[in-house]
């Protein structure tokens, strides 16, 4: 659009400022004969165009021109100011631009030094159609995912049906290839002047990284992960591409900065690639320790975020990163024709990828009904926040009066999901328990035949019965929840359960766990045996993060097929942990900080079970701090999930660890959540 | 007298003063028209503007405010077209396409699935100079906000905003042919490289399309980007391309159950191809080490589109006078920056020095001198007759009139030998007619006045008025002394690039020197690799005039212009004749001659030579050009010429055949058009 204005600008704009000059002489009424014949015509061709307001009678045209004349000014003037604009120079509109982080470390002399491999995460990435039905011609190689989005609104059914997968398979729908956008354009910018990616690649360039020691492992995201090897075949391409890197940078190893769900996808990779050949890559037991320095993860999702949860159950929890920035649009519309939710949900559970963000561990991890690793936390994070920097003594007394004073109502962040705000309050002790397998196999033939046309959710299999059961439990944890999808969506979950678990493994030297569906889970692998290589855990804290969440059954419309949604009436009483029907804790907006540092923080510190060779792990964790002004943008010092990426602190660790730096030179933790205490809590075995 | 006439006009003052002003506006109104003629935008503006008139008229509105509705009015018609085009389904172009020229033919990839072709052999494209687009990743100053932006391909907008910076960023060093320090400028990768040059302007996009068709997409197919401004070593001195090319085709192999790839080169991608084939199988200080059954294991085919495998006599004429505009496509841009002046008239220089900095026209210089461009009088083309399309057309008569035609030709023939002539009259004479003055030894004159030509730099500067002459009076330059006469003309140039590339033909190709990497692209001084499986196809088209030698005239002498031009004036005799604008033409695809595309496979590497030792299979697929029925066609179905060749559906169907599996034999062997076989008969090279 931009082009075209440009364009036209160039076309008209000059012409008619010489006419205009020209025609300061025309105040003759003498041509007007010749020119009777064809003005009413043109005025007529005018009318058609503008028909809102062409209802007047030819005589009295006035409205019509000053239409014209409005949008010309307005035109004329954008364009003018178009052209200042392009041709200020560039220093005076940048308003002061601090310095990047990768001009300042040039200066300091940092030079590429490792190569360096980008895995973008769920959503970021881009993707692109190869084969489609006749609904989507004349987008051979176009984006669906990522760019401008407009097919969305050209033709809506057509662009759900390209990005569904195929229900039972998991893989491309017959006659429909989407595929991942390859090379850094993948997730430099998510939508046009949203970056994901493109602030790092930019300081990466500024000390010497190019295409050929910077490359993007794109994925098809929708995919389960061992899917994309068996379909795409990106394992193996990621491998051959860090092997090359290796050798062509002088055999330096490769540092990976994987994003959100790629860090879990880079988890499985880790151990593809040391697998035997059938099911793994056949690089052999040492092949990690020879071709990677360090993992940099940011924002890791290593034990699933709660989020999923509302996603799968409900579509509600609207974005798993920023499906959010556009979704108001989208999702509460009644584009669809008054079905968005379920169309959304629809597609959403053909996609494996998601399941591979549920909540990890169980209630180990995530606490069980009447007690939660965050409980505790103080959810107005403004008054923590400026607590903060006063003195330490003071601030150890604080949290232990606290902890005294709220003892009775502890946020009980175990039950992820409830349903009513009183059973996420009450005791345990006063909850109806109910055993899910009651109801599971209760659920049978589905109800009569729906008039609902052709959405389709698994809700609609459901008898009417089998759903009143789901409230009655009241309260499920992060153990319960599996068999509630197991029982909500049960096609999706079969065919997840062939490519991930969630549990946490007894004895890792369990043959069992020679499968790929265990890969991606951090407490069901151990970790390469590679005593060199690094993992850092980069994520944003000081931003609440959708933790559980209270349910209530939506008003039962038949056709309104989702039979549950969140309960935004609930708002907290006490210290504002609830808000609109979520728990919130500290995180990064996704990604609670449990999820994201406790691998690091506690799992895999040290030599654990976990990490047989005792990997170096660091917790750098970046304080959220909203930009100052508009100007800004999305700030230098955010800690958002996805803006975090332009955080100048993360990418300067990026760029010094790329530069050769280690772990312990940049300074180790960084610690300002609680993460240590939660993880303490965690009763793990190690 | 005035005074009178003025009184009146203050007493009757309004038609007088109307009157006057109609005169005024009469002439007025006549230039605009052609002004609008210009800007195409005749009737309705033309229209719109006499409305305003109107509208000035009935109201009190200023011109401000005619102007503005003026533009509104065209906003609103432009938006409501605009949403008229949106709102339209998108097969519409194609009904009606199809209402006008009758039913179109299949895409191939449509077509040849309904066969049941599916994706077999991965696919690997390797694109030619100047189609792969180019991006910055560090730059000066002026550059600012151009991080990752393409300066090569896409729209050129940098081109018209800023000339200066863009000629400097696009500009290699002088002396080492690598970047200038602080500018790095690099490949896009990706199959995004070279879909498209410019919006519009297909280069792969179609043959992709079509490869999907049957079921190739990302894993399957592979760009082979390179940066085309550089030599071919410097590839891999410098981004480690040919690297990733081998790790590249090594993993499509491995992913595809071993299945062999398909090599598809255009243009200078033949010879870059070339000579990654010896490279990977040259051992690992200088090679890649691949073994010397690489080639064998991982290729199947290579089945080069318009390869320039001899040069391009356009080459010379471009590094000469850069006035060859193109190479492959420039030229499409090429009337509105080249000819203009922009570069306060200095365009030409500008490019000039671009483009020597640029070692990979040298890979284009015609290889193999005389032998196989022919001499002073002789050259392997003599006879030919541009006007043979016509001659083919008139079906039955094809024999008799051939034979007069190239009896005609006989008396008024070209000598194509003499790439350069100064002198319509000294191309044309008897070669012991022509007196030719040795300007090897000339001295080159001191610079005479350097002062005036500020920052333009072209190396004529250096040579001074004794050395431009010297090189004049020589009057007739073949394929081999074209060599000596760049040398003289452009030393630093050619002493880069005879580090990296060589132009002759081998005597003994057994000679350890020829395990330099320079003779790697040039196929009259390597061996192909030893893959007898291995099939090497030259597909090209034919039937367009091409150009193969020049007539230059020295330009008048002004200090800071390029002191040689072709001499446009120099005209044929008929309307048949091979000179037009004073360049002589050949059978070929507008940028290649079919001598350079086609030798190697038509006769140099036919059977078992020792340039093809073991006997590799070659077949020639020549596609006659037609052009595009109308314009609806774009750039045609069937064209022959360089880059639209891209877009021939013979030529895709043939590549997605072979892709699927198909031999050369099962494609029907060679199809030629041409005289490449009788051509060839003709040069006499030891096989």
């Amino acid at each position: 659009m931009a082009s075209i204005l440009r364009f036209r600008k160039l076309c008209y704009v000059e012409p008619v400022k010489c006419s205009s000059l020209g025609f300061e002489s025309f105040e003759t009424p003498k041509i007007e004969k010749k020119d009777e014949g064809i003005g009413p015509s043109i005025e007529n061709v005018l009318q058609k165009q503008e028909k809102k307001k062409s209802k007047r009678q030819p005589k009295e045209w006035r409205c019509v021109d000053y239409c014209c004349w409005t949008i010309g000014f307005m035109c004329t003037t954008w364009w003018l100011l178009l052209f200042l604009y392009h041709c200020l120079p560039v220093t005076l509109t940048g308003f002061q631009v601090p310095e990047p982080p990768g001009a300042r470390l040039k200066r300091e002399g940092l030079t590429a030094l490792h190569p360096v491999v980008l895995v973008p995460g769920i959503v970021t990435g881009g993707l692109e159609l190869w084969e489609g039905r006749p609904c989507a011609d004349g987008l051979f190689r176009k984006r669906l995912w990522g760019g401008s989005f407009t097919e969305i609104f050209k033709r809506p059914l057509c662009w759900l049906e390209h990005l569904s997968l195929h229900n039972e398979t998991g893989l491309d729908p017959p006659g429909i290839r989407v595929r991942a956008v390859p090379g850094l354009v993948a997730a430099d910018y998510f939508a046009p002047g949203y970056f994901v990616w493109a602030v790092l690649i930019e300081n990466l360039a500024r000390i010497g990284y190019e295409g050929k020691n910077l490359h993007m492992a794109a994925y098809d995201w929708r995919l389960s992960f061992q899917n994309t090897e068996i379909r795409d075949q990106a394992l193996s391409r990621l491998k051959s591409k860090i092997e090359l890197m290796f050798v062509t940078n002088g055999y330096k190893k490769v540092v990976v900065v994987p994003h959100s769900m790629g860090v879990i996808y880079f988890l499985h990779f880790l151990k593809w690639v040391e697998s035997p050949p059938p099911m793994g890559g056949g690089g052999g037991p040492g092949w990690c320790a020879k071709h990677i320095k360090a993992v940099m993860n940011i924002g890791p999702a290593f034990l699933g975020v709660p989020k999923t949860v509302s996603n799968i159950f409900s579509a509600e929890s609207k974005d798993v990163a920023f499906v959010r920035a556009m979704a108001p649009g989208v999702l509460d519309s009644e584009m669809l024709g008054l079905q968005t939710l379920e169309h959304v949900m629809r597609v959403s559970r053909t996609w494996d990828s998601i399941i591979s963000l549920m909540p990890k561990g169980g209630e180990t991890i995530w606490g069980n009904m009447d007690w939660s690793p965050e409980e505790g936390y103080d959810c107005d994070l403004a008054r923590k926040r400026y607590m903060k920097p006063s003195l330490n003594d003071k601030k150890s007394n604080n949290s232990d009066g606290k902890r005294g004073f709220h003892i009775e109502d502890y946020v009980k962040y175990g039950r992820i999901i409830s349903f009513g705000k009183a059973a996420s309050q009450l005791p345990s002790s006063q909850l109806p328990t109910l055993g899910l397998k009651e109801f599971s196999s209760t659920s049978t033939s589905s109800s009569s035949n729906s008039p609902c046309g052709e959405v389709w959710t698994e809700y609609d299999e459901m008898s009417r019965d089998s759903i009143q059961k789901v409230p009655e439990n009241k309260a499920y944890t992060a153990r319960t929840l599996v068999d509630l999808l197991h029982f909500v969506a049960p096609k999706m979950m079969r065919r997840a359960e062939a490519h991930f678990s969630h549990g946490i493994a007894e004895n890792l030297d369990d043959p069992k766990y020679a499968h790929y569906k265990y890969w991606s889970n951090p407490l069901e692998t151990k970790l390469p045996d590679a005593p060199d290589m690094e993992i850092y855990c980069l994520c944003g804290v000081g931003i609440p993060t959708e933790r559980s969440y209270v349910y209530k059954p939506s008003p039962s419309d038949r056709c309104k097929s989702i039979p549950f949604r969140i309960d935004s009436s609930a708002d907290g009483s006490d210290n504002g942990c609830l808000k609109g029907g979520v728990y919130f804790v500290d995180g990064d907006e996704s990604v609670p900080v449990l999820s994201a540092g406790f691998m690091c923080a506690k799992g895999w510190r040290g030599r654990t079970r976990f990490n047989p060779s005792g990997i170096a792990t660091y917790v750098r964790e970046y304080q959220h701090k909203p930009p100052a002004s508009l100007l800004e943008g999305r700030g230098i010092e955010s800690g958002a999930h996805v803006d975090i990426m332009g955080n100048v602190a993360l990418i300067e660790d990026v760029l010094r660890v790329a530069a050769g730096a280690t772990g312990a030179e940049i300074g180790g933790d960084t610690i300002y959540s609680d993460i240590i205490r939660m993880s303490e809590r965690i009763n793990l075995q190690l | 007298m005035n005074l009178v006439r003025r009184r009146k006009a203050s007493e009757t003052e309004k038609p007088s003063v109307s009157d006057s002003k109609t005169t005024n506006e009469g002439g007025e109104e006549e230039e605009e028209e052609e002004d609008d003629d210009d800007k195409n935008k005749k009737s309705k503006k033309a229209v719109t503007k006499k409305k305003k008139r109107k509208v000035e008229e009935k109201g009190k509105w200023s011109c401000v405010d005619s102007c503005c509705w003026f533009i509104g009015c065209i906003c609103t018609i432009w938006w409501f077209l605009l949403l008229l085009y949106n709102a339209m389904p998108a097969s519409f172009p194609q009904y009606v396409t199809e209402a006008i020229t009758g039913p179109l033919p299949d895409h191939p990839g449509v077509k040849l699935r309904k066969e049941g072709l599916t994706a077999k052999h991965p696919v690997v494209f390797v694109p030619g100079i100047v189609t792969g687009g180019l991006e910055l990743w560090e730059g000066h100053q002026c550059a600012d906000g151009l991080f990752r932006k393409r300066l090569w391909g896409g729209t050129f907008g940098e081109v018209y905003k800023r000339p200066l910076c863009w000629v400097e960023h696009m500009s290699l060093d002088n002396e080492t042919g690598m970047d200038p320090p602080g500018i790095r400028v690099r490949p896009v990768t990706g199959l995004v490289a070279a879909d498209y040059f410019a919006p519009g302007y297909f280069v792969w996009a179609v043959l992709i399309a079509n490869l999907a068709h049957i079921g190739y997409e990302e894993k399957t197919m592979y760009m082979a980007a390179y940066d085309w401004r550089i030599s071919f070593e410097n590839t891999e001195v410098r981004d480690q391309t040919l690297s990733r090319i081998k790790s590249n085709i090594e993993l499509l192999v491995a992913t595809n159950g071993g299945k062999k790839a398909v090599i598809i080169p255009h243009s200078m991608g033949a010879l870059y191809f070339l000579h990654f084939m010896k490279w990977v199988e040259a051992p690992a200080p200088m090679g890649g080490g691949g073994g010397s059954d690489w080639c064998s294991k991982h290729i199947k085919a290579v089945m080069n589109i318009g390869g320039p495998f001899l040069g391009v006599p356009k080459a010379v004429s471009g590094l000469f006078s850069a006035e060859a505009k193109d190479i492959a496509v420039a030229r499409a841009i090429a009337p509105g920056f080249l000819d203009n002046d922009l570069f306060r008239l200095q365009t030409l220089q500008h490019v000039m020095r671009m483009s020597r900095t640029w070692d990979s026209t040298m890979s284009m210089i015609p290889k193999g001198g005389d032998i196989i461009w022919g001499g002073l009088d002789w050259s392997p083309e003599e006879g030919y007759v541009p006007s043979k399309k016509r001659q083919r057309n008139n079906g039955t008569q094809i024999a008799e009139q051939n034979e007069t035609g190239s009896q005609v030709s006989q008396t008024k023939r070209g000598n194509y030998g003499r790439i350069i002539s100064f002198g319509k009259d000294v191309a044309e004479a008897d070669s012991s007619e022509i007196e030719m003055i040795d300007f090897r030894d000339a001295v080159k004159g001191s610079n005479v006045a350097n002062t005036t030509c500020r920052d333009v730099w072209t190396e004529y500067h250096d040579m001074g008025i004794e050395g431009i002459r010297a090189v004049a009076e020589y009057k007739v330059y073949t394929a081999g002394s074209i060599l000596d006469l760049l040398y003289f003309v452009a030393p630093k140039m050619m002493a880069r690039g005879s580090a990296h590339f060589s132009y002759g033909i081998a005597d003994d190709l057994d000679d350890p020197k020829y395990k330099h990497y320079k003779y790697w692209s040039n196929p009259l001084e390597t061996k192909l690799p030893n893959a007898p499986e291995m099939e090497i196809y030259s597909m090209y088209g034919v039937g367009i005039p091409t150009e193969r030698a020049y007539i230059y005239k020295l330009s008048p002498s002004a200090e800071c212009y390029i002191p040689f031009q072709i001499d446009t004036s120099a005209k044929g005799e008929n309307e048949d004749s091979c000179l037009k604008d004073g360049v002589y033409a050949v059978d070929g695809d507008e940028t290649v001659p079919v001598l350079s595309a086609g030798f190697m496979c038509a006769k140099g590497w036919r059977g078992k030579t020792r340039f093809n030792p073991s006997g590799i299979r070659t077949y020639i697929r020549e596609y006659d050009h037609a052009p595009p029925a109308n314009l609806l066609e774009g750039r045609g179905t069937q064209s022959g010429a360089h880059v639209d060749i891209m877009g021939n559906f013979a030529l895709i169907e043939d590549i997605l055949r072979v892709a699927a599996g198909a031999t050369g034999e099962d494609l029907g062997g060679d199809r030629v058009y041409s005289d490449i076989f009788k051509w060839s008969e003709k040069i006499k090279l030891p096989l």
